[in-house]
C-alpha cells in the first residue's frame, strides 16, 4: 500500500500495465526524459525505453492520429496531451477516426488507446492551460470519457481505459494532482467505466458532480450538514457514457438534484444530467434542478479563476434554493 | 559577410514510357521485362478502367450513391497495389480501387461503401487495411502510427498511405512527414498528383515546382514519378517499400497523373476547367502506353485484349449483381459496432430504433 497523490497514481497504473503487457506504449510531448510537465511519467522511459515512452513532435493531431493507427494495429497507446486547451487539433482525428473506426468497419478494426490531458483550472496557470472540455467529448459517438477524482479513483479508472478495447479521453483534474494524498493498493485492480460512485450517501438532496469540483462540492455537503441538511454525493466519473441508473435511484430517494461543474454551464454536461432526470425522474423531483457551472466565458487569466469556478458558496446557495420548496 | 550554403536538394523524376508507349532510356527496371507481372498489372488496370464506368452508369441510373472515379489514375493505384506486400498495411484515401482490389478488396465491397452500406468497409482485402479515408489527409497518421507499430515489434512490414495534391495543404500532412522522417518510420507516403482538388488547380494549392520536395523538409526522399507510367510507378514503390523494410525510412513519392473524371459524380468540372486541357491529358493517360509496350513486346494480341475485355465486364457483373442483392443493413448494426461493452444508453437507443424501423419497412 502507498500513501500517494494523484498524479502517482496516474504514473503507478501506467507502470503497472507497461510492465504486464508488452502492447502498451506511452507518447507525448516531453513525456521521456523529462517525465512529462506534471511528471505523470516521470520514470517510465528510464524503466521501460525510450521505444515505449516516446518524446513525439510538437504536433497535437499527429500524436492522436499517430495513436489511431498504432491501436487498429495491435499496440495500447497511452497519448499524453500536455495541457487541455491544447487539445483541439486532436478533436478532428478523435470523432472522425477514434471514435468511428469501429463502427465503420463492423467491428474489423479498433481503437484501444487511451488520450490523456489534465483539465480544469487553479493553479495559476497561463492562458489556455486551464480549460475544462468534457463536454465535446461526451458529444462524440464511439469515445469514453472519464474523469478521476482521487488518487485511487485515479489509478482503477486509468487502468479500466488502458484495458478499455475502445477509445477512452482520460481528462485528470490538475488542481487535483498533489491536492491530497491517498492509500492506494498497487496491484493492478481496475474500477469499473461506465459507473458513477457515491462517495456519501444522504437523504435531501442529491449532489452529482466530477473532477476537482468534488473538493468543492464534498465541502458543501460538509458545510451543510452541521444544519441538518443531508447531502448524498455522487462522482460521476465516467462522463460519457453516463450511468443514469445511479443517479436516478439518488433522485428517487432524495427528490433534489444539484449538478456541479466546472466547465461553462450552457451545453455542459450537467444538462445532460439534468435531462436524463428530467426524462426519466421528473415525478420524484420536489424543487426544479440546480446547475451550478463555470460563466459562459472563456476561462480567465488566474486572478479571476477563482471567481469563474464555482465556490462552496455558490453550491450550498444552490442547494438551499432546492430546499425552498 | 560569409555566406555558405546550409542545404541542398534535387528532386528526380521518373519516366520510363512516353505517352506513346515508347521507352524513353535504355535503362530499363527489372520489373519492364517480366512478362507475366507486367500483364498482371494490365490486366487489373483494364479491370478496373471497366468497373469504374460501370459505377458512374450505376450512379447515373440511381442505384449507387456519390462515387469518386478513377478514371487516369489507373497505373498510379495498380503499381501501388502491385508492389505491396499482404502483409503491408495500405492507408488510400478514396479512388485507390485498382490498389485495393490488387490486395483483396472485392469490386462488391466497393459498391456496397458507396451504395451507403458500412458493410463495404468490412471488407475481405487484407482485414488490417484502413477502410477510405475522406477527411482529407487524417490518414496519413495513422500509417505513420502503423509504422511505429511495425518498428516497435520488429516485423518487417511497411505502412503505405495515399493522398491527393489538395491533401499536401493539410497540417496532417506536415506533422506525418516530419515524424516519419523524425522516427526514420516504414512508411511510404504518396501523393497521387492529378492536378485538381475539385476545382482547384494545383498552382493555388503551392508555389512549390513540385510536392515531391515537400519530404525535404521531414528530412527524407521525395522522388517525382511519371503516375501514368506503370512501369515507373511499380519501379518507384518497389525501391521505396524495400529501402522502408531495410529500415532505411521513408519516401514521398509524388505520381504526377490527372483526373479525367468529376472530381464525384456530384461534380461538373465542366464549370472550371477547359475542355483542351481534358483533351491533352487523354493523350497522355495511362492504358494506352502499356497496352502499345506489351503489344510491341508480342506479349498481347487483339484477340487477348478482346477477351480480358469480355472477362471484365462479365467480372464487374457478377460484382454488380451481388451488390444489387445485397438487402439493407440491419437498423441495430448501427449499434452493435459502437463498442465492445455496449453501454445501457445505446442499448435503449438499440431498442428504440428496431421498434421505429417496424413503421418504415
Amino acid at each position: 500500500m502507498a500513501n500517494v497523490t494523484l498524479i502517482d497514481a496516474i504514473n503507478m497504473a501506467m507502470a503497472w500495465e507497461m510492465e504486464h503487457d508488452d502492447s502498451v506504449i506511452v507518447l507525448g510531448e516531453d513525456v521521456g526524459v523529462n517525465g512529462g510537465v506534471f511528471r505523470a511519467t516521470a520514470g517510465l522511459q528510464e524503466r521501460f525505453g525510450s521505444e515505449r515512452v516516446l518524446d513525439t513532435p510538437l504536433a497535437e493531431a499527429l500524436i492522436a492520429g499517430v495513436s489511431i493507427g498504432m491501436a487498429a494495429q495491435g499496440l495500447k497507446p497511452i497519448a499524453e496531451i500536455q495541457f487541455s486547451g491544447f487539445i483541439y487539433p486532436a478533436v478532428d482525428q478523435m470523432i472522425n477516426h477514434a471514435g468511428r473506426l469501429r463502427s465503420r468497419t463492423r467491428g474489423r478494426l479498433h481503437v484501444p488507446m487511451v488520450l490523456r490531458a489534465p483539465s480544469g483550472g487553479g493553479i495559476h496557470a497561463p492562458e489556455h492551460h486551464s480549460e475544462s472540455n468534457e463536454a465535446f467529448f461526451a458529444h462524440m459517438p464511439g469515445i469514453r470519457c472519464v474523469i478521476p477524482s482521487s488518487p485511487s479513483r485515479a489509478y482503477g479508472l486509468l487502468l479500466a481505459a488502458i484495458r478499455d478495447p475502445d477509445p477512452v479521453v482520460f481528462l485528470e483534474p490538475t488542481r487535483m494532482y498533489r491536492m491530497n494524498k491517498q492509500n492506494v493498493e498497487d496491484n493492478g485492480e481496475a474500477l469499473p467505466l461506465d459507473t458513477c460512485f457515491i462517495l456519501k450517501e444522504g437523504d435531501d438532496v442529491t449532489l452529482v458532480s466530477w473532477g476537482a469540483m468534488i473538493f468543492e462540492t464534498l465541502k458543501a455537503a460538509k458545510e451543510l450538514e452541521a444544519e441538518g441538511i443531508s447531502c448524498e454525493v455522487i462522482d460521476l466519473a465516467t462522463i460519457s457514457p453516463i450511468d443514469g441508473e445511479t443517479i436516478l435511484e439518488s433522485v428517487e430517494k432524495t427528490g433534489r438534484l444539484v449538478i456541479v461543474h466546472e466547465a461553462p454551464v450552457s451545453c455542459g454536461v450537467g444538462a445532460e444530467v439534468a435531462a436524463i432526470v428530467a426524462d426519466k425522474g421528473l415525478f420524484f423531483l420536489h424543487a426544479p434542478i440546480q446547475r451550478v457551472g463555470g460563466y459562459d466565458t472563456p476561462m480567465p487569466l488566474f486572478k479571476l479563476e477563482h471567481d469563474y469556478m464555482p465556490s462552496v458558496n455558490r453550491i450550498t446557495n444552490a442547494i438551499r434554493k432546492t430546499l425552498e420548496t | 559577410m560569409s555566406l555558405t550554403i546550409s542545404a541542398k536538394f534535387e528532386i528526380k523524376h521518373v519516366q520510363y514510357l512516353d505517352p506513346t508507349g515508347k521507352p524513353v532510356t535504355k535503362s530499363l527496371p527489372k520489373i519492364a521485362s517480366d512478362k507475366e507481372q507486367v500483364l498482371a498489372m494490365y490486366r487489373m488496370m483494364t479491370l478496373v478502367r471497366t468497373f469504374d464506368r460501370k459505377a458512374i452508369a450505376l450512379q447515373r441510373t440511381g442505384q449507387l450513391g456519390t462515387y469518386a472515379s478513377c478514371l487516369g489514375h489507373e497505373a498510379t493505384h495498380v503499381g501501388i497495389g502491385a508492389a505491396m506486400k499482404p502483409e503491408d498495411a495500405f492507408f488510400p484515401m478514396y479512388r485507390e480501387y485498382g490498389a485495393q482490389f490488387m490486395r483483396g478488396v472485392k469490386m462488391e465491397d466497393v459498391l456496397l461503401f458507396w451504395g451507403g452500406d458500412e458493410r463495404g468497409n468490412d471488407f475481405a482485402g487484407p482485414r488490417h487495411d484502413f477502410p477510405w479515408c475522406v477527411p482529407i489527409a487524417t490518414q496519413y497518421h495513422h500509417a505513420t502510427g502503423a509504422a511505429m507499430a511495425f518498428k516497435y515489434r520488429k516485423e518487417k512490414r511497411v505502412a503505405v498511405s495515399v493522398i491527393g495534391d489538395g491533401g499536401t495543404s493539410q497540417g496532417d500532412f506536415y506533422e506525418s512527414l516530419n515524424a516519419a522522417g523524425a522516427w526514420n518510420l516504414p512508411v511510404v507516403f504518396v501523393v497521387a498528383n492529378n492536378q485538381w482538388a475539385i476545382s482547384v488547380p494545383l498552382e493555388l494549392q503551392t508555389s512549390c515546382e513540385t510536392l515531391a520536395q515537400k519530404a525535404i523538409a521531414g528530412g527524407f526522399e521525395g522522388i517525382q514519378v511519371d503516375g501514368n507510367d506503370i512501369l515507373a510507378m511499380r519501379d518507384a514503390m518497389d525501391t521505396a517499400l524495400a529501402k522502408a523494410r531495410g529500415g532505411k525510412g521513408p519516401t514521398l513519392i509524388e505520381a504526377m497523373t490527372y483526373r479525367l473524371s468529376d472530381h464525384t459524380t456530384a461534380d461538373d468540372a465542366r464549370r472550371y476547367r477547359k475542355e483542351a486541357e481534358v483533351k491533352a491529358a487523354e493523350k497522355k493517360e495511362p492504358m494506352i502506353r502499356i497496352r502499345k509496350y506489351i503489344m510491341d513486346k508480342t506479349w498481347w494480341t487483339k484477340k487477348q485484349e478482346d477477351e480480358l475485355l469480355e472477362t471484365c465486364a462479365a467480372q464487374v457483373d457478377d460484382a454488380v449483381k451481388a451488390y444489387l442483392e445485397t438487402g439493407k443493413p440491419p437498423v441495430e448494426s448501427m449499434f452493435d459496432h459502437m463498442f465492445a461493452n455496449m453501454p445501457q444508453s445505446l442499448r435503449e437507443q438499440r431498442e428504440m430504433a428496431i421498434e421505429e424501423s417496424k413503421h418504415h419497412g
